[in-house]
């Protein structure tokens, strides 16, 4: 009930964002295809804090004593881990999704604080190669691009089961974005809609995975690290069978990780947040004794240093950036306000990015729109970005009294809300309770 | 591992690793490195001779496991038993012979090169293929080139039920029956070009049949666009 229009009731079931919806539908006859992630308020990390030095933890100084960032994933079976200088990567993002010059500069920013890029579907652009200093090679099930020779450029191999936007659901880059150059790099004609595969065409289940992984490792004289990629959903599971198959590294994604293009009713309602999700694989880790063996990344939904280290907090090694990182470079700058008035948008609220319109040249092929974005200073405000992101992360953990950002732990935090305490398995602020923990709920 | 001929190389999996084979067969990067090699006593391995970057012909001797020949590019392999999931997939070029049958998934998102068959292939033979030929002496089985992309799928016998379903630029050509086309899979007019094409690919793959006993099949285009109107065919 809304108190806006005294005396007229307005439906919380059907709220007037509902309605426009229902006859959306009924004018255009097709579901709602957008970009980002999931957009309704979800348990996350805003309902976590740390509870900082105290009586009985000693804090460090801010500013001189050190707090050390760097990360290492791959340690389990590859000849060359990577050796990242902060706990934060680059989630992985199609060439044809993103424009060139937004891939290279993703490759800019992140090679400027020593950290990794990721390709996506589509293949390895020799700009994003050229641009990052360590690059991570995706194989996903519709091998758009793959090419054993820029397996072996790699530095790593990210095989993707699904994204935390979409678990179980392949993916559509609609015509209007493919040009000649994607075309030729998909192996399809130019300017029709091209169906990315939800399943991979050559194993089914973690029996054939466990193959696969060795095959990709035998190919690249097992130098990469090998991980995988999950969108949350049965997370302890799936990430038990992940490393079951010979995972070095978990990639999860929560679903507030961003997509390129999926049906808002899928983006909403299918997987779970990253909140419970990174508890339950850290959970799976921990019971196999390949907690810190088995390296963890997490995504989905990560703003802000503190983020970070509430992530890093509840077990992950690392954490991913996507949409944060297409913020970063310009996307839904309210400079840009009028030109996505014109799109039916807004700042702020520009989701579109299948629509390959992009006023910032980060989500489109049309080359005028691409020229936009410059790469070098679109790579220097990653940067930037990505600097403040790690310099929060260190603040917090001195502040808990962390030498090394993965000091932190757990006990560091208490949850705001009971559903956060659940979710995230840490005290409700205040109290010693953890609902579902010591069978009591 | 020894040599029974001045430029044959005999490996003996008996005797050292798959990790050995495969390190062997990328060291041929390096000048001076043989050419021609024997596998022997496969025993179903899995990743036999995979991602292979250089001109060499390898004989491989007994049943292999899955992605044998896996992202091969110039190499010349003949396998002399029946292969698993996965063979060739993601062939670049050169070529591969199967004396056997084929498990699932035979010359999957095969990119460039020659995949032959000499006996059956079962599910998803070319699934998502972009490029490579693949000709086939016996049957397919269903799903076979789903989601095609580029290349010539020749199958000699029959083809199982939704062949070339969803099907982009692929050709495929079947000598028998095909059970059942799948979604934007139609037969296609056998012109002049098509018979001389496939007579060539027939010729290179060894299998002396008339170009002109084989039906030809590709892509109706028309779900190349999403279109509601389409929603009953997916």
């Amino acid at each position: 009930m809304s108190s806006q229009y005294p005396g007229m009731i307005e439906s919380a079931l059907f709220s007037r964002d509902v309605i426009a919806e229902i006859q959306r539908a009924a004018t255009e006859g097709i579901y709602d295809i957008r970009g980002w992630g999931a957009k309704r308020p979800l348990p996350h990390f805003d309902d976590l804090v740390f509870l900082g030095a105290s009586m009985s933890r000693y804090p460090l100084e801010g500013y001189r004593e050190r707090c050390d960032t760097r990360v290492t994933l791959g340690t389990r079976y590859a000849k060359k881990p990577l050796e990242l200088k902060i706990p934060i990567t680059i989630a992985g993002m199609s060439f044809g999704a993103l424009s060139a010059q937004a891939k290279e500069a993703l490759g800019r920013g992140a090679s400027a604080v020593g950290t990794s890029t990721t390709t996506g579907d589509g293949g390895m652009t020799p700009e994003e190669r050229a641009a990052s200093s360590l690059l991570v090679y995706q194989v996903l099930p519709s091998r758009y691009g793959m090419d054993p020779d820029d397996l072996r450029r790699a530095d790593a191999i990210e095989v993707v089961l699904g994204q935390g936007a979409k678990p179980g659901g392949g993916g559509m880059l609609l015509g209007q974005k493919i040009n000649a150059r994607v075309a030729g790099m998909r192996d399809l004609p130019p300017n029709i809609d091209q169906r990315s595969a939800c399943r991979h065409p050559d194993w089914t289940g973690p029996d054939d995975l466990e193959i696969k992984i060795r095959e990709l490792r035998e190919i690249t004289d097992w130098e990469k690290p090998v991980y995988v990629k999950i969108g949350a959903s049965r997370s302890y599971y799936d990430t038990a069978l992940a490393v079951k198959a010979g995972a070095d590294v978990i990639v999860l994604d929560g679903m507030q990780g961003g997509t390129a293009a999926t049906q808002n009713v899928f983006i909403e309602h299918v997987g779970i947040p990253t909140l419970p999700a990174l508890r339950q694989a850290v959970e799976a880790l921990t019971e196999l004794d390949m907690h810190r063996k088995v390296q963890l990344i997490v995504s989905g939904g990560i703003r802000t240093g503190a983020d970070v280290a509430k992530a890093l907090a509840m077990g992950a090694d690392a954490v991913s950036i996507g949409v944060a990182a297409l913020i970063a470079l310009g996307d839904n700058s309210p400079a840009l306000d009028e030109e996505y008035r014109k799109l039916g948008s807004r700042a702020g609220c520009y989701d579109d990015w299948q629509a390959g319109r992009d006023p910032a040249g980060i989500t489109t092929q049309d080359e005028t729109l691409a020229s936009r974005l410059d790469p070098e200073l679109g790579g220097r405000r990653l940067a930037n970005y990505l600097r403040t992101l790690n310099m929060e992360t260190q603040i917090i953990a001195r502040a808990c009294g962390k030498s090394h950002v993965h000091n932190l732990e757990p006990e560091d935090l208490a949850a705001l809300t009971i559903e956060a305490a659940a979710m995230a398995g840490v005290p409700l602020a205040g109290t010693q309770w953890i609902p579902g923990r010591d069978g009591r709920f | 591992m020894n040599a029974v001929a001045s430029e044959t190389r005999i490996m003996d999996l008996r005797q050292i690793s798959v990790r050995e084979l495969n390190q062997a067969l990328h060291d041929l990067r390096e000048e001076g490195a043989p050419t021609r090699w024997q596998v022997r006593n496969a025993a179903g391995e899995h990743a036999l001779a995979v991602g292979i970057n250089a001109p060499c012909t390898v004989e491989i001797n007994g049943h292999v496991g899955y992605y044998c020949a896996g992202m091969n590019k110039y190499a010349e392999l003949t396998i002399h038993g029946n292969a698993g999931t996965g063979l060739a997939e993601n062939m670049m070029s050169g070529r591969v012979t199967l004396k056997g049958n084929a498990s699932q998934s035979a010359g999957a998102t095969g990119r460039g090169g020659l995949l032959v068959i000499e006996g059956d292939a079962a599910a998803r033979c070319g699934i998502s293929m972009k490029g490579i030929d693949i000709v086939v002496r016996g049957s397919v089985g269903h799903l076979s080139a789903f989601m095609a992309q580029r290349g010539r799928l020749v199958v000699c016998g029959d083809a199982g039920p939704a062949l070339g379903d969803s099907l982009y630029e692929a050709q495929l050509f079947v000598r028998g029956q095909a059970a059942d086309l799948g979604a934007d899979c139609i037969e296609k007019e056998m012109r002049t070009e098509h018979l001389e094409a496939l007579g060539a690919l027939l010729d290179q793959a060894g299998i002396n049949l008339p170009a002109r006993a084989f039906r030809r099949y590709g892509s109706a285009r028309t779900l190349y666009h999403f279109n509601i109107d389409h929603a009953d065919t997916y």
